[in-house]
């Protein structure tokens, strides 16, 4: 067993009064592409520049492909690929200098022509930074993470403001990364995202890591169905309890305000006809009443009582 | 092989170091604004100073205008790079990121710092070589007593300068944001060039020649002046230039942010 690409132990940041990162530990295996999953502010920025070597641990300790990011950063950069959120280049560089540049700083770069093709940049190769778009920057910024043949590659956010096709062929580009052997990390804020590319997803909150596993495990294999229940007035006093002892314990019910709630359980006819049922006992109307598959949205609201997204 | 197997491995420092100064040297001398701070104004300062001198009849001890200008504004041109471009530029790099992404990537500080100062160098210069074609053309004389002296103290003065002004000059962009270093570098530029005798000798300015002297400014006009005018090196200004060197080095180091 190699170890791990990513092995983080505790770690905690604080900046003032906030805490950014608040005792978070996980595992990056090798080969893998892992989303850290979680609302803006949530801590995966922090965590990322941890490992990248920008933030010395505050506490706790990091290591990537079994190094110390911080005290050996000079044999760990040349090995990764990262991805900064936004900005990174010269405002009147161009597209293709900017990528030969950071090729040259490398030993055995890709081919940048391709790797501008590949990424739909050809058309702009000779654009200033300053006059792409929102989503020709980052998909710069990816060719920049990738054009150095890394083992590891750090993504922040790498399909944030990119239209529909742009994020499909991202998509498919780390994808096949990864076929090829380059472990992913990324960062979203998006449950597509996480749901169509990862392997594992490690889904944070507030600086702490509250669910991992695969896509299918963190949404039971689809197996498991939610409700959302909606109401006109605001739920009597106990509302919750009640309900979920009349639905027993493989279900879950986290009240989200006043007049709604979320409801995890069997995906079968009885949980729905159960709530129906016991909003005419409590003499509660339903507003709405909508029914799905668990998604990673419902997981994140049902852990946290809040939504990921926004 | 597939294409993206890894394959990772930093490029030898040298191999980096000249790729950093080839695209900072590239980027400097595209950018329109930085060009007329290089090269435009040290010419129109050069130009319209030995018409004036001509119609005023400025008395430069016995000098013809053109042969003290003109070293004068070959200090004005140092300053103008390594102060005034560099902060600028540095302060646009740390704003839009651009040295963080090199922090990530195999490229070490010390050689992203050795890449700016060869850039710096490649500037300085291509604009010395532009002065003086256009000081030749006006009709500078260069002393030629001693061409040994004059091109050494020369040397030493353009190094020494360019020294103190690239750690000012970073100084005031790693302590400032980006449009207040803009703001800070072309104003310092513009009043050093106007009252810190750097293309005038301090002579000029009577009473306040004393304070001004000890401008780097005035230290590196008066280095480039004795070396070209009076076949000599200027110890004290080289001394001057080295000690604010020294300072601004010292604030540098406890100071810049690369963030």
């Amino acid at each position: 067993m190699p170890e791990p690409a990513v092995l983080i132990s505790g770690l905690e940041m604080q900046y003032g009064a906030k805490r950014a990162v608040d005792g978070l530990s996980m595992q990056v295996d090798r080969g893998s592409i892992t989303a850290v999953l979680g609302p803006n502010g949530a801590g995966k920025t922090t965590t990322l520049e941890t490992c990248e070597g920008y933030r010395r641990p505050q506490a706790g300790t990091v290591r990537v492909l079994g190094l110390d990011p911080h005290r050996q950063r000079s044999a760990l950069l040349p090995r990764i690929g990262v991805m900064l959120q936004a900005g990174g280049a010269w405002s009147g560089v161009r597209a293709m200098e900017m990528l030969d540049h950071i090729a040259a700083l490398h030993a055995h770069p890709l081919d940048t022509a391709m790797l501008n093709d590949r990424l739909g940049l050809a058309d702009c190769g000779r654009t200033p930074y300053r006059r792409l778009s929102g989503g020709q920057q980052q998909r710069l910024g990816l060719a920049m993470a990738l054009v150095g043949r890394p083992e590891l590659v750090f993504v922040d956010e790498p399909t944030a403001g990119m239209d529909p096709q742009a994020r499909r062929t991202t998509w498919e580009l780390l994808e096949e990364i990864r076929a090829d052997g380059v472990t992913v990390v990324l960062t979203t804020h998006h449950m597509d995202e996480a749901e169509r590319l990862a392997d594992q997803i490690h889904i944070i909150d507030r600086g702490r890591l509250i669910a991992s596993g695969s896509p299918t495990d963190l949404t039971s294999g689809g197996r498991s169905a939610t409700i959302r229940l909606v109401v006109t007035r605001p739920f009597p006093d106990g509302a919750p309890e009640s309900l979920r002892s009349e639905l027993g314990h493989e279900a879950e019910v986290t009240q989200l305000d006043d007049r709604s709630m979320l409801i995890t359980g069997p995906a079968d006819g009885g949980t729905l006809g159960t709530v129906s049922r016991w909003c005419e006992m409590h003499d509660v109307l339903p507003e709405s009443l909508t029914l799905g598959r668990a998604t990673l949205e419902d997981v994140f609201l049902s852990l946290t009582g809040r939504e990921l997204a926004g | 092989m597939s294409t993206f197997t890894p394959r990772p491995g930093a490029a030898p420092l040298v191999q980096q170091v000249a790729a950093q100064a080839r695209m900072e040297a590239r980027l400097m001398l595209r950018n329109g604004e930085q060009l007329l701070l290089a090269i435009v104004i040290p010419v129109i300062v050069l130009v319209g100073g030995v018409l004036a001198a001509d119609r005023l009849g400025l008395d430069l001890s016995g000098h013809d205008p053109v042969d003290v200008l003109t070293p004068g504004v070959l200090a004005l041109a140092v300053m103008s790079t390594a102060f005034t471009s560099l902060a600028i530029a540095t302060g646009f790099e740390r704003r839009y990121g651009v040295i963080k992404r090199l922090g990530s990537s195999p490229l070490p500080r010390h050689g992203l710092l050795l890449g700016k100062v060869l850039a710096l160098l490649n500037v300085v210069v291509l604009q010395l070589v532009v002065l003086v074609v256009a000081g030749l053309v006006l009709g500078w004389r260069p002393s030629l007593e001693d061409p040994l002296v004059s091109v050494g103290s020369v040397l030493l003065a353009v190094a020494t300068g360019t020294w103190a002004f690239a750690a000012l000059g970073l100084f005031v962009a790693g302590v400032l944001r980006a449009e207040a270093t803009l703001a800070v570098a072309n104003l310092v530029y513009l009043l050093l060039m106007a009252g810190g005798g750097v293309v005038l000798p301090t002579s000029a300015y009577g009473a306040a020649a004393g304070p001004i002297s000890w401008l780097p400014s005035a230290a590196l006009g008066d280095a480039m002046r004795a070396a070209l005018v009076d076949t000599r090196l200027d110890g004290t200004a080289i001394a001057i230039l080295l000690g604010w060197g020294v300072l601004a080095t010292f604030l540098t180091a406890r100071t810049f942010r690369w963030e």
